[in-house]
């Protein structure tokens, strides 16, 4: 045995870096476990974990989308990844796990995480040439190969009709094979529905063109002279002629280094573990599929994770334990609605069923209920899963059923959810939000939401997280929030102010289609009174977006917030902020030397910004001109960091200097935020380019972030920073410049139209109905067909646009009203003054107005 | 500037320095006011100094109307937090216990001239 080397901080030793072993390290960070253990993980896999559960999406958005790490290396120096590596015995005794190197690790603690492996029947030819797996990145990398070799008549057959192997043959028919689905039992499913759901599911993957084959055994694999895959020999049936086929027959936990090395293990497989997660060994811990809990091993990776939280509690001294887990399951298999929950084959004594089913349209339900009829115990639903989210909460609750418990199965047109959920059921269970928390949150003494309460089921969602993960209860979110308005008497009002009895979209589309161009017509044509701070801003921001004229011709720049309306940013004490453009932080010696004269000449307090760009502070409204008339000779312009308008295209130092880098992301950067400089939109925009997977831009915190790839750019939209932060979506991936380009400016263009004011993209995208998945349809699928007219649109501006310091400072008409007194233009407003911070300016509190006495130095020039 | 001794109304501009819904600062007394011109070419006279933030800044705020007790009231919200004020008497419409100082004001001949402020 190798002399292993004495550490003076306590070791643990990770085996497996899938997805549980990676919920694992993350928790064990933000837990402070690393405070007293270094962390070694070893996977086996060549990549760091990704999400697995979303495997079937590589074909479309490629490996770096779907990883957890992309950058490689966890952000605490404790933790050690090693990929590529294989744990091939481990020695409680001595504490030792040993990898195929030959090198041994010591541990205090190990916790296994290996997962499980597909089980391959062993039929005669299950290893022959094009015979696969479906559990990894490489298993779908090497079936896409020979999906390709096997070209247009290329047949494929999946043996298995659970949920993996559904996955698998939508998966097969994506690829354009003609697909088969060979399943022993009598059904599809057979685990998680019952006969008829799973007869109703095989219509409808019939009519997708698979082809199911139930009650067929497999009996051979038969090969070619090559000893490549040609025909599938079935019991009593005909053979089929293939050219692939993938195994799905279920999975075995990875158990084997715990049985070499003497651990107990469950009788159906798995390391067998008490519900502190410990196996028979003291300092051996088992979490994720190879783990069997009293037996007990769970295919889900929610409990997996549960599991990884329990043992990082017991290693800090707490006293979690794993007490079983929710199996429901809701999805989508080849566009077909499947859920099922709770007993879902009716196995407790005595349990009655109520079924619906509606052949012509393809739907089944089935309820599970108590013998008393009183308690719903579980349930399946294909073609319709609308009430999943509402019927799986009930059976973990055990609520009473309502009097007529059909109508939770009917067809809402004929009734549907009409019943009263108590406040203490959980609505989502990713989150733990319970319906009292969230009539909480729209109740009027709420005032999560700038200090009210929501006034919309988004925004429940966003305060309260409730819909945020898995979304399955989102039509619940929504319901309980209108009952709730509709019981107190509220009409949930969604007019923009008293003046305009419309939504800022509406609004937008009257000023369209009538091609106003001034407040005053909108107003008299479709509004009351003579506007306020609300909706002169929003018909500004709509006329901007519209015109693209500028915001202080006449007429229109008393609609501008101060900010529009002094083209900087007004601080505490009524000075402003000038911040130049900078596009993607990228900015010349002599730009800079220019910030700083300026900045020293008008005494202005320096800042960098979080975007990557100069702020100076302090400046008084008369001497905003001056500053500019400097900084555009210098070669800037407007920054538009006043505007609800396009911010900055963050950047990192990209391929160009970075040894790391893949793509220009600078480059990238400057022409994105030159193209959309000056967009004005219902609320700011920010945007981010990334030249790597380290995604050093930080662009997934942005409106629009975009990662280079080693093929092109991936193109994430909807996030933000700021008190709740959201991370920005994969919208498509691996695009090249110029489609990337397309999909910007009609997700801008749509954004623009369609959101409400001050909504920004996390909370647009929450508020339409299908989110991401809508937006998408519309950006990439161009289904409204809207695609070329937001083009245009977006092409308008750019071509328009034009810097409005510049024109400012060029107009004397505009520059009439920067000075400090009508008056008297030449004295400072006494109210300002200033006191030293640190060697620069900060602005000084007044308690009360401040007059400039008996001798007035009215009408001196300057 | 002229100061007009007899009656102590200051000369601030003329009308149509002020735009529509807009306003301007103007020294009168040494203080500054703000002076706020509405729709229907109604003149008002407030303090500059917002109460809520302590700045000069009421004469950059948006100009509107808004309906109180079926009554449209002219107002000027604070550039900084919104706060409305009743451009006539300085009322602030979001809190009763706050008022600004107004002023007189009148146009004479286009010319618009700031008086004492009210009591
Ligand atoms: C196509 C597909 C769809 C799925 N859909 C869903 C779904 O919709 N919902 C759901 O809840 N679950 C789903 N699952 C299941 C889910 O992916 C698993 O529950 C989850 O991945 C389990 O996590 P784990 O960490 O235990 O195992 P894994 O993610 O498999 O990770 C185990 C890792 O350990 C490594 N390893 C094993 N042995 C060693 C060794 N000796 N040395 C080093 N490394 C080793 C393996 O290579 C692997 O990387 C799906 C799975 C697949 C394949």
């Amino acid at each position: 045995m190798a002399s292993h080397p004495r550490h003076l901080r306590k070791q643990l030793v990770v085996v497996g870096h899938g997805m549980v072993g990676h919920r694992f390290v993350e928790s064990a960070i933000s837990r402070g476990l690393t405070e007293t253990y270094d962390i070694t993980v070893i996977g086996e896999e060549p990549r760091p974990a990704y999400d697995r559960v979303a495997l079937t999406s590589f074909f479309e958005v490629g490996a770096q989308a779907l990883s957890f790490l992309p950058s490689g290396r966890y952000d605490d120096p404790r933790v050690t990844l090693r990929v590529n590596t294989e744990v091939v015995a481990v020695s409680p005794r001595q504490r030792i796990v040993t990898l195929a190197s030959g090198e041994d690790l010591h541990y205090d603690e190990l916790v296994l995480a290996t997962g499980a492996a597909p089980f391959v029947p062993p039929v005669p030819g299950h290893d022959l040439e094009n015979c696969f797996v479906y559990r990894t990145i490489e298993d779908l990398e090497a079936i896409r190969d020979a999906a390709k070799k096997a070209g247009k008549s290329g047949v494929g057959a999946v043996i298995g009709g659970g949920l993996l192997g559904l996955e698998a043959a939508n998966a097969l028919h994506q690829l354009g094979l003609e697909t088969h689905v060979v399943e022993l039992a009598p059904r599809l499913m057979a685990v998680q529905v019952d006969d008829i759901g799973g007869k109703t599911l095989s219509r409808h993957i019939d009519s997708l063109g698979l082809t199911v084959h139930t009650g067929a055994m497999t009996e051979a694999v038969l090969g070619d002279k090559k000893g490549r895959v040609d025909r599938l020999a079935l019991k009593d049936r005909n053979p089929l002629d293939v050219d692939i086929v993938v195994f799905s027959a279920g999975i075995r936990p990875r158990d084997a280094l715990a049985r070499a090395a003497g651990l107990d293990v469950a009788e159906r497989g798995g390391v067998l573990v008490d519900e502190s997660l410990r196996s028979s060994d003291e300092h051996i811990w088992a979490i994720g599929e190879c783990a069997a809990v009293g037996g007990m091993m769970y295919g889900l990776v929610a409990p997996g994770y549960d599991m990884a939280e329990i043992v990082v509690d017991r290693l800090l001294g707490g006293e979690g334990s794993f007490t079983g887990a929710d199996m429901s399951t809701k999805l989508k298999l080849l566009g077909v609605d499947v859920a099922s929950f709770g007993d879902a084959h009716g196995q407790t004594e005595g349990a009655l069923e109520l079924t619906y089913q509606d052949a012509v349209s393809g739907v089944y339900k089935k309820l599970v209920i108590s013998e008393d009829g009183k308690r719903l115990l579980g349930g399946v639903l294909v073609g319709d899963a609308a009430a999943y989210g509402i019927l799986r909460p009930m059976v973990a609750s055990g609520m009473e059923l309502p009097a007529n418990p059909e109508e939770l199965i009917l067809p809402t047109s004929r009734g549907g959810l009409e019943m009263d959920l108590p406040d203490d059921m959980q609505v989502c269970s990713c989150n733990d939000v319970t319906k009292g928390e969230i009539k909480e949150a729209v109740s009027d003494e709420a005032t999560l939401n700038d200090g009210g309460p929501c006034v919309d089921a988004a925004c429940v969602t966003a305060h309260t997280r409730a819909g945020a993960t898995c979304g399955s209860c989102k039509v619940v979110v929504k319901k309980i929030v209108e009952d709730h308005f509709a019981a107190t008497g509220k009409e949930v009002d969604r007019s923009l102010c008293q003046h305009f009895r419309m939504t800022r979209q509406e609004l937008f589309d009257v000023v369209a289609v009538h091609g106003y161009t001034r407040f005053d017509d909108i107003i008299e044509g479709h509004g009351t009174g003579r506007g306020c701070d609300i909706c002169k801003p929003a018909v500004a921001s709509i006329l901007a977006s519209l015109l693209n004229h500028h915001v202080l011709e006449p007429g229109n720049r008393q609609l501008q917030d101060t900010n529009d309306a002094y083209l900087a940013n007004i601080q505490r004490n009524g000075t402003y902020s000038v911040v130049p453009r900078i596009p993607g932080g990228e900015i010349t010696p002599d730009k800079l030397i220019a910030i700083g004269e300026v900045a020293r000449d008008f005494g202005l307090y320096t800042k960098i910004t979080g975007g990557q760009r100069i702020d100076l502070f302090g400046a008084r409204m008369e001497d905003l001109p001056a500053i500019w008339k400097r900084l555009v000779d210098a070669g800037m312009e407007s920054g538009h960091a006043y505007g609800k308008s396009l911010r900055t295209v963050k950047s990192c130092v990209g391929s160009t200097w970075c040894r790391y880098g893949v793509q220009d992301s600078v480059g990238l950067a400057i022409e994105l935020e030159l193209r959309y400089r000056g967009l004005r939109s219902p609320h700011k925009l920010k945007g981010g380019v990334s030249g790597c997977a380290r995604e050093c831009a930080e662009a997934r915190s942005k409106d629009f972030g975009i990662i280079a790839t080693e093929k092109g750019w991936n193109l994430y939209v909807c996030g933000n920073g700021g008190a709740i932060p959201a991370h920005a979506q994969l919208l498509a991936g691996d695009l090249d410049k110029d489609t990337l380009i397309q999909y910007l400016d009609r997700f801008l263009m749509y954004y623009i139209r369609t959101a409400d004011r001050l909504q920004r993209t996390s909370y647009w995208m929450d508020s339409i109905d299908g989110g991401l998945d809508r937006i998408r349809e519309i950006v990439v699928d161009d289904a409204l067909g809207l695609g070329a007219e937001l083009e245009a649109a977006m092409d308008k501006h750019v071509e328009s646009y034009f810097d409005e310091w510049k024109a400012t400072i060029e107009d004397p008409e505009k520059m009439a009203r920067f000075v400090s007194f009508v008056n008297a233009p030449g004295v400072p407003d006494p109210n300002i003054s200033f006191r030293d911070e640190r060697g620069q300016i900060a602005p000084a509190d007044n308690e009360g107005p401040v007059a400039l006495g008996p001798t007035i130095p009215v009408g001196a020039p300057r | 500037m002229t100061v007009n001794t007899e009656t102590t109304y200051e000369v601030v501009c003329r009308l149509d320095q002020i735009e529509r819904e807009g306003g301007v600062t103007a020294l009168v007394g040494g203080e500054a006011v703000a002076v706020i011109r509405t729709f229907d070419d109604q003149v008002h006279a407030l303090s500059n100094y917002d109460p809520y933030s302590r700045a000069s800044v009421l004469a950059r705020g948006i100009v509107g109307t808004r309906t109180v007790d079926g009554e449209d009231v002219p107002f000027v919200a604070s550039p900084m937090h919104k706060q409305a004020f009743d451009l006539r008497t300085g009322q602030c419409l979001d809190d009763p216990t706050v008022t600004v100082a107004t002023y007189d004001v009148r146009v004479v001949d286009g010319v618009v001239e700031v008086g004492p402020r009210r009591a």
